[in-house]
């Protein structure tokens, strides 16, 4: 356990991250720190992806010197995941937090759980 | 050759549309949208017949890049069926609620509807045609916003609380299958699925990273089932199909959680190899929820007096079938999944416009006891329920008739104990259908003092006309089936071939 997290510590912290995150997204009544749980998983991953797309002492994948050994360089690829991973999930949390807005405005309330039971007693 | 580019086409030109819509008047936007989503059924169709005369299977290369850092798209016969079916049906669902989509939206979003239609389409065109699984976790998080905003487009009290639970729970999910994608990543390298499943089969071979491989299937597996509403993970279901507007309730049961189904085949045949998938378990984990599901569905579905949320139950057993014949675990069980999912979205698709159109002509009750006569009063809408209900149920020469016995012959070839499930899980399921959805027919079809055999407002003609099209849909999936499964058969045969 200890070496695990000696050796791969960008990892085990992400994975924990995610776990946090989804967790609050669960669990949370709260509609915001629901979203702040999404945003948590959905970047623990991101850094798990960054954090094994790097290699220590590889340069960034630019030609320089005309250099094209590949054992030079990183593989750009994890970085552009993460790139377009972290446009996804902005505009997931943007739509979240809008959803959010317009069920306070309807309910005053952010508890998941009493907005469940005003519709509940709305539905009868 | 320009016919190859049409797969582009089909995902490329509603993203355009879908930004294009919002701008313009919802009068503009409609016609737009329905054009572009005729010339979306035009062009699958054209590249299903392409695909099946010449008999080929073939891959887009985006910008010629290969692996493994191009991003593809696949096509053979399979994906074109898929494609042309999710199109038609589409199209079918927004022209069938024609006249009530303009009723339930406010105005001000009513343009805005037909962007998030656009924007689903292009979503479910690339979750089917990809080669990519990033590109799949892309398009999901789009359809998930697609189908969040289709829910509460609806200005109805509970709508906005349906589709908040409906996008916790959908995040859930994705965050788990992103996870997967990025454990599977790090241990295949590659993200296009031939080359995934040699790296895979490597792995097995070698015995190396056993574990966080088995681990990245199973959270593959379970954030797909989470968000296509397998059963223990389907609470969010019944409340967002019955409140959403009944085009909405239409796309989200019949597609939305199809797409996620086929990319998930895709995954598993494709990306991985079904001997190393099935060996990792995650299969049998599958199989188990699905029987669950199957029964289950079906019984919640009994309990509920609400004809909306009574066909949304059922669909949580119709799910429960399609995982159950893909958990099967042998080719013959994935094509019968493919054909479950096709037959079962022709028919739902079509019981929901059908149902809300016998609510409406009852005095908007939607409790099925107050239906009676309704089958005299809306005389096409009350045909297409009792045909939608009984190719669910499984009456022969109907799609869902078909698809079950494709089920069962897939079980009886590979025998052994997931043989017997298979049968009991039918069995049991078929029994509990007829109930509640013969019942509900029966009730349809009684005469009733209450209301005079007329309805007061007719239903529009391109309504009338779309469920005429779904009712012939069906009868073709029943009557057509063996054809049908043919071209299924024969794509995903190309699947299985590799690079």
């Amino acid at each position: 356990m200890k070496a695990l997290l000696a050796d791969h510590m960008h990892e085990s912290a992400a994975i924990i991250l995610f776990c946090i995150g989804f967790t609050t997204l669960l669990l949370n009544k709260n509609l915001i720190k629901k979203i702040i749980g999404f945003s948590m998983m959905d970047n623990a991953i991101y850094l798990f992806l960054a954090s094994y797309g790097y290699i220590g002492g590889r340069l960034s994948p630019i030609y320089i010197n005309g250099d094209t050994n590949p054992e030079m360089y990183v593989n750009p690829l994890p970085a552009g995941l993460v790139l377009t991973g972290i446009v996804v999930s902005v505009s997931v949390s943007a739509i979240m937090l809008a959803l959010t807005v317009r069920l306070y405005r309807h309910y005053h309330t952010l508890d998941i759980d009493e907005i469940a039971e005003i519709v509940r007693e709305e539905g009868r | 050759m320009l016919w190859r580019n049409i797969p582009i086409v089909l995902i490329v030109l509603p993203l355009f549309i879908s930004s294009l819509t919002a701008v313009l008047k919802p009068a503009a936007a409609r016609t737009l949208m329905l054009g572009v989503n005729a010339l979306c059924v035009i062009l699958s169709a054209l590249l299903l017949y392409k695909t099946v005369s010449l008999g080929t299977a073939f891959a887009v290369k985006m910008g010629e890049v290969g692996a493994p850092f191009g991003n593809e798209l696949y096509i053979s016969s399979a994906e074109a069926l898929t494609c042309l079916a999710f199109d038609l049906i589409e199209l079918l669902s927004l022209t069938a609620a024609f006249r009530r989509a303009d009723e339930e939206i406010h105005t001000n979003r009513r343009g805005l509807f037909f962007t998030v239609c656009s924007l689903l389409l292009a979503a479910l065109n690339a979750l089917t045609l990809t080669n990519d699984l990033f590109t799949g976790y892309v398009f999901i998080e789009i359809t998930t916003i697609a189908a969040g905003a289709l829910i509460f487009v609806r200005s109805r009290e509970g709508a906005l609380f349906a589709s908040m639970r409906y996008m916790i729970m959908n995040l859930l999910g994705s965050g788990l299958f992103l996870l997967g994608l990025a454990v599977l990543y790090a241990l295949t390298g590659q993200l296009l699925f031939p080359q995934m499943q040699e790296a895979v089969t490597l792995l097995e071979a070698t015995g190396e990273y056993g574990v966080p491989l088995t681990a990245s299937l199973l959270l593959l597996t379970l954030g797909l089932a989470i968000k296509s509403a397998l059963y223990p993970f389907h609470t969010w279901l019944p409340n967002a199909y019955s409140l959403a507007t009944p085009a909405a309730s239409s796309l989200l049961s019949s597609l939305v959680s199809k797409a996620y189904i086929f990319l998930y085949i895709k995954l598993v045949l494709r990306g991985i190899g079904l001997k190393a998938y099935m060996s990792s378990g995650a299969g049998d984990v599958v199989f188990v929820y699905a029987a669950f599901a199957i029964v289950l569905g079906s019984v919640d579905a009994i309990r509920e007096h609400n004809i909306r949320r009574m066909i949304s139950y059922s669909s949580v057993a119709q799910i429960g079938y399609i995982f159950l014949a893909a958990a099967i675990g042998t080719v013959n069980g994935i094509c019968a999944c493919v054909f479950q999912m096709l037959a079962h979205s022709a028919a739902k698709a079509m019981l929901f416009p059908a149902a809300d159109r016998l609510s409406e002509v009852s005095g908007g009750n939607e409790n099925f006891r107050d239906l009676r006569g309704s089958g005299y009063r809306a005389p096409l809408a009350g045909a297409a329920f009792t045909v939608g209900a009984f190719s669910i149920t499984g009456i022969p020469l109907l799609g869902g008739f078909s698809a079950k016995l494709f089920i069962t012959e897939a079980a009886v070839y590979a025998g052994g104990l997931k043989l017997y499930a298979v049968l009991a899980a039918l069995a049991a399921s078929t029994v509990l259908n007829v109930v509640y959805f013969l019942r509900t027919v029966v009730t349809v079809y009684r005469k009733s003092a209450v209301f005079s055999d007329k309805a007061d407002k007719t239903a529009h003609p391109l309504s009338a006309a779309a469920l005429c099209v779904f009712i012939l849909l069906n009868l073709m999936l029943g009557a057509g089936a063996g054809g049908i499964m043919n071209i299924i058969r024969n794509g995903i045969g190309f699947w299985t071939l590799g690079v």
